[in-house]
């Protein structure tokens, strides 16, 4: 146990990600089958108000924030210095205070399910409310009375330091510890994707940090940066919010492209097709995706020139998602296609990302849109999108990389129910969404008219809901059933072609006995002009020293909600013991002798 | 597989009724407009969906991996392929960039002399009307006359709204401190929904609108009805009875009767018994629904500011009675 | 610390990653900035810039925090060249100087305040003081910071073996002031 507590050790803290972001995706999960429940029919099934407007707001927070990013951190964490013949991050022991940051602050956030009887509140919860974009002015302190959007910006706040830290750390790595030959163009597509994703993520969480700074200010302190009766300007809020927030959905999408990147070849048994375009177009839409942020305000009255130009940036970043997506086919076609669970994961990406793609299209125009926005319709394009595409995608990476990861297969009957029923689910659940949209049910609704004609595009989506459901119940089934499993995996049972699999599964503490010199970009498969690289060597010729653990990661990491403890209950000298905490934290962490 | 779906969808939803909040269902310039621009985007979107679609279905069809097989040439890319993927798209693009462009600047909110202008002010969670040149006002239920160009004037009160009646109009929200503007001109009598597509608190569900499109001289009389101070009650009668009952309730601190009471906190009463509903266009305007709404308002519409009120059986129904007859 | 391992760049790691962190602080600051920007001449009530920011004043502080980049530039090649004597001097001067700017915010911020900007006062008291605040509060760390190194020599522990501390340091002080040259400009010079 303490030494998971205490571990730097980028394998152990790859997993610890993966099995807590799992469990917040399985709430997150819950949060949205209630919903559906409650959106079954027109009256509802008794779900009050209040209580549908914070599972909205947790659903979106916690998917998005505590499942789908550490989801893919995992895969940061225990992949990249595998793929790029390293034996760790630059920096391990940061690496270890973004994970227990992210799991701090996942627990405040959800703690706030039950913290209402220390707030004098009428009800058990008081979790964030306002939509997980949270719009002023309904959060100023008049219209939200409560703790539960402080909750929510604190909690925030203690996250994007989780994802910060892991930020500077994974560019470092990625650019400074590649083994000898593994020059920037003979990176995997998931690394490249990394890259661009971390890129994003330190430039993108400064400026929500600042929006909720400022959001804290007026709550706590009085101020009115987005209070209109002092001189406040609501729309603010919305345009710092996205302008982090649309560079935000590229993190949340470009990792997943990666591991699709990734997936494709090895079970085509060709390379991937168009390998610089695909690193490219990455590039592009990272920088691109600066430029779109307010197509997210189309019905805030910006004024015809700024429509226009935000329709056309946004139509624009089409171009190169829809270049990968072609690449992506090309890879397939003429290849030697197996279908294992990560393929049909890999192959349903596509196809369901193309769908929220052209949703999105349509988003862009930006006079349609003003019939789509705040509707079911968009609900429809974020879940094509996140779902069909980032969470496929994960899915994909889960079933390619688990054996590596555990040393244990996953079962492919399992997965091939767990597709099939997660496509059928989804597809019944958001398709009809469109219409809903379409034909008036705005979103964020916790009840509808019966006669808007929309209760059986509703009802379709709750029974799509609990399908996914109980396709997600079999996937964990296939988690949990595999570690009864032998540790026999080989080092690489699909044949790929990357460095990750040239070791054991799953690899020794030291990754590589020997950093292996790269010549070419696989470096596992018999190209034109490279046999596969010679097999690393039974054992380490002299001994590999191996960092230790360190507590200080762990510790300092406390110090940031108890001070936000402290700041919920207004009581001072609590944020002062968590400051405390904090600054010894980082002394003695500063000050241990730690050698990687 | 979501071409069956969307099959499926078709023939299970083409049993249902009108849609009354449909925006495919246009009834006005602006939202024909949208219409058409959607409706272009949409068949350009199911072009390149059966083509992408096709070929991966191809694709995953025709290269499956079959015993003894050779291996695949390890092709590594396509200049030219990469080159018209890229510039098909772009071109597409152009052809939807255009004509959105072109309907942005049209549908931008100014609208032409002669315009009617109404003022729209957003409440948590009803809606108040102005009408600035005819020197009325209304709630939640927005008259307009048919074939003129209107045009609303929208801000807040309080948090951010958003005024959505998508067979007349697309969105735009109300937020305090600003004013947004949308035009349109009706091309049909009738009475259209519409409901606050902006989340706006506890109530947000059950902040709806409707708006009335009538006929010239319709839309005159409707005026001139506004116009009017309630008459007086007969002597001894149910409304008189109710009229006391309500000037000696808390209703008075809350609400305007024009001549009886100047509350400004919830929305004016003077014509609420010519509205087809009530509460924010959230119930029909019945006297059962309005016992029920006078007797606990926050049960039927959560986070509302109106108490239950504890009125005797006897002071409701004569209430109801002058709420009803205030047309 | 760490040592140097072979790396691919050929830059150390630790300073790659405190650039990174300096691109990252940009952005931070530059939201800051464009609030303030966004809400310039939009306070409903005074006092307003021009009745209460005193540009002599601030020129003095402005200049007192470039001659502490000096003298961190003058510890760090101290450091560097193996004179702990003078890195010593130079580490506390810094701190020295750097602590006249914090008192000097100080002396300013209470002024304004018997002036009647207050943090809630109007938008300028908001945008103003959560700016230079954040400003101030990096200032504070920094001074924390080249204590602590300076404390790390007293003890004999600071050399050229840890130049590359004492530059990161010197990096992030920089910075800051790089920081404060920009909010000088936006805030006090162009009214």
């Amino acid at each position: 146990m303490k030494s998971w507590l205490t571990t730097t050790d980028h394998k152990r803290i790859g997993l610890l990600y993966f099995w807590t972001a799992f469990g917040f995706f399985l709430i997150g999960g819950t949060e949205a089958l209630i919903i559906r429940a409650q959106l079954v029919r027109p009256a509802g099934i008794g779900v009050s108000a209040e209580t549908f407007n914070q599972l909205f707001t947790m659903h979106g927070t916690t998917m998005i924030f505590l499942a789908l990013m550490p989801l893919s951190a995992a895969f940061f964490n225990f992949i990249i210095p595998l793929q790029i013949g390293a034996r760790d991050v630059a920096f391990p022991r940061l690496n270890a205070f973004s994970y227990w940051v992210f799991l701090l602050g996942g627990l405040l956030l959800n703690a706030s399910f039950v913290a209402g009887p220390l707030f004098g509140a009428d009800r058990l919860s008081v979790a964030p409310d306002a939509g997980w974009f949270a719009y002023a002015n309904l959060t100023s302190r008049q219209f939200s009375v409560g703790p539960n959007v402080d909750f929510w910006l604190l909690g925030l706040q203690i996250l994007g330091i989780a994802s910060l830290a892991a930020g500077f750390n994974f560019i470092v790595t990625i650019l400074n510890m590649r083994a000898p030959g593994m020059r920037m163009l003979r990176l995997p597509p998931f690394t490249w994707m990394t890259l661009v994703t971390q890129f994003l993520v330190i430039t993108a969480f400064p400026v929500i940090t600042v929006a909720l700074v400022l959001l804290m200010f007026d709550r706590f302190f009085g101020t009115h940066f987005f209070v209109p009766s002092g001189g406040g300007d609501p729309i603010l809020w919305q345009h710092l919010f996205w302008m982090f927030g649309h560079p935000e959905v590229y993190i949340l999408i470009l990792p997943a492209m990666g591991i699709v990147s990734e997936v494709l070849p090895t079970f085509s048994r060709k390379p991937l097709f168009g390998y610089t375009v695909v690193v490219y177009s990455g590039v592009v839409i990272a920088f691109l995706g600066w430029t779109v942020w307010a197509h997210h305000m189309f019905s805030t009255g910006l004024g015809p020139i700024a429509d226009s130009v935000f329709a056309g940036t946004t139509m624009l970043i089409a171009i190169p998602t829809g270049v990968k997506i072609f690449n992506w086919i090309g890879t397939l076609w003429g290849g030697q296609l197996r279908f294992t669970t990560a393929l049909l994961f890999a192959v349903g990406f596509i196809a369901m990302f193309i769908i929220g793609g052209l949703s999105g299209v349509s988003h862009a125009a930006a006079p349609a849109d003003l019939q789509q926005t705040d509707t079911y319709y968009v609900v429809a394009h974020i879940h094509y999108v996140l779902f069909g595409g980032t969470m496929l995608g994960l899915f994909a990476g889960m079933y390619y990389w688990w054996p590596k990861m555990t040393g244990r297969m996953l079962s492919e009957t399992l997965g091939r129910w767990h597709f099939w029923l997660t496509l059928i689910g989804m597809n019944l659940a958001f398709f009809p969404m469109h219409l809903s949209g379409l034909f008036g049910m705005p979103r964020r609704i916790y009840t509808y008219s019966a006669e808007l004609g929309v209760t059986r595009f509703n009802q379709l989506s709750t029974v799509g809901a609990l399908t996914i459901g109980i396709a997600t119940l079999i996937f964990f089934w296939n988690l949990l059933s595999t570690r009864r499993r032998p540790i026999n995996a080989p080092n690489n049972p699909w044949g790929g072609a990357t460095l990750e699999w040239a070791m054991s599964s799953p690899p020794p503490v030291y990754n590589f006995t020997v950093i292996p010199t790269v010549a070419n970009r696989l470096p596992l498969w018999q190209t034109e002009r490279h046999a596969p690289m010679e097999p690393l060597p039974e054992r380490p010729p002299a001994p590999i020293h191996v960092p230790g653990g360190s507590w200080w990661p762990m510790i300092t990491a406390l110090g940031m909600p108890v001070m936000a403890i402290g700041a919920l209950s207004r009581l001072l000298p609590v944020v002062l013991v968590g400051a405390a905490v904090l600054i010894v934290g980082i002394y003695r962490w500063a000050y241990e002798p730690f050698e990687t | 597989m979501p071409l069956l779906l969307a099959a499926v969808l078709v023939v299970l939803t083409a049993c249902s009724g009108p849609f009354p909040q449909s925006a495919l269902a246009p009834h006005s310039d602006f939202s024909l407009s949208l219409d058409h621009l959607f409706t272009n985007i949409f068949w350009w979107a199911v072009v390149v969906f059966l083509i992408v679609e096709a070929l991966l279905l191809y694709a995953i069809g025709r290269y499956r991996a079959r015993p003894g097989a050779r291996a695949p040439k390890p092709v590594h890319g396509h200049t030219a392929l990469e080159i018209g993927w890229t510039l098909a798209p772009a071109l597409i693009l152009v052809f939807i960039a255009v004509p959105t462009m072109r309907t942005i600047f049209e549908t931008a909110g100014n609208a032409p002399e002669g315009a009617l202008r109404v003022q729209v002010i957003g409440h948590q969670w009803w809606w108040e009307y102005r009408y600035p040149t005819l020197g009325i006002a209304a709630t939640n239920e927005l008259h307009v006359p048919v074939r003129t160009p209107v045009q609303l004037e929208m801000t807040s009160a309080d948090v951010i709204h958003s005024f959505w009646v998508p067979r007349l109009a697309g969105k735009r929200d109300l937020i305090q401190g600003r004013t947004n503007r949308i035009e349109f001109r009706a091309d049909s009598a009738g009475e259209y929904w519409g409901q606050c597509a902006e989340f706006c608190g506890a109530s947000h569900a059950n902040m709806r609108l409707r708006v009335v499109v009538q006929s010239d001289t319709a839309f005159q009389a409707w005026i001139d009805r506004q116009r009017a101070a309630p008459a007086a009650p007969a002597k001894g009668s149910p409304v008189e009875m109710g009229q006391r009952v309500f000037r000696r309730s808390a209703c008075i601190g809350c609400h305007t009767v024009t001549g009886i009471s100047q509350g400004k906190i919830g929305p004016e009463l003077t014509h609420v018994g010519g509205r087809a509903t009530i509460a924010g266009a959230l119930f029909p305007n019945t006297t059962d629904m309005l016992h029920r709404w006078i007797t606990n308002a926050p049960s039927l519409k959560p986070g509302v500011l109106m108490p239950p009120q504890a009125l005797s059986a006897a002071d409701l129904d004569a209430v109801v009675a002058y709420l009803q007859s205030l047309k | 610390m760490a040592h140097a391992h072979r790396t691919s760049m050929g830059l150390d790691s630790r300073k790659m990653a405190f650039w990174a962190f300096i691109g990252s602080e940009c952005l931070l600051f530059g939201s800051l900035i464009s609030t303030y920007l966004v809400y310039k001449g939009r306070s409903l009530v005074g006092p307003y810039p021009h009745e209460v920011l005193n540009i002599p004043f601030t020129s003095f502080s402005t200049f007192d925090l470039l001659m502490s980049s000096l003298a961190m530039v003058l510890a760090l090649a101290a450091v560097q060249r193996g004179d702990m004597k003078q890195g010593k001097l130079w580490l506390l001067v810094t701190a020295l100087l750097g602590m006249v700017f914090l008192g000097g915010q100080f002396w300013e911020f209470s002024h304004f305040v018997r002036e009647g900007l207050g943090l809630t006062t109007n938008l300028f008291g908001s945008t103003f003081y959560v700016l230079t605040g954040t400003h101030g509060a990096h200032v504070t760390v920094g001074v924390i910071w080249l204590l602590t190194l300076w404390v790390q020599a007293l003890r004999g522990k600071l050399g050229p073996g840890q130049a590359l501390t004492v530059e990161i340091t010197g990096l992030y002080w920089h910075f800051v002031d790089v920081v404060w040259i920009v909010i000088f400009t936006v805030v006090y010079l162009i009214q």
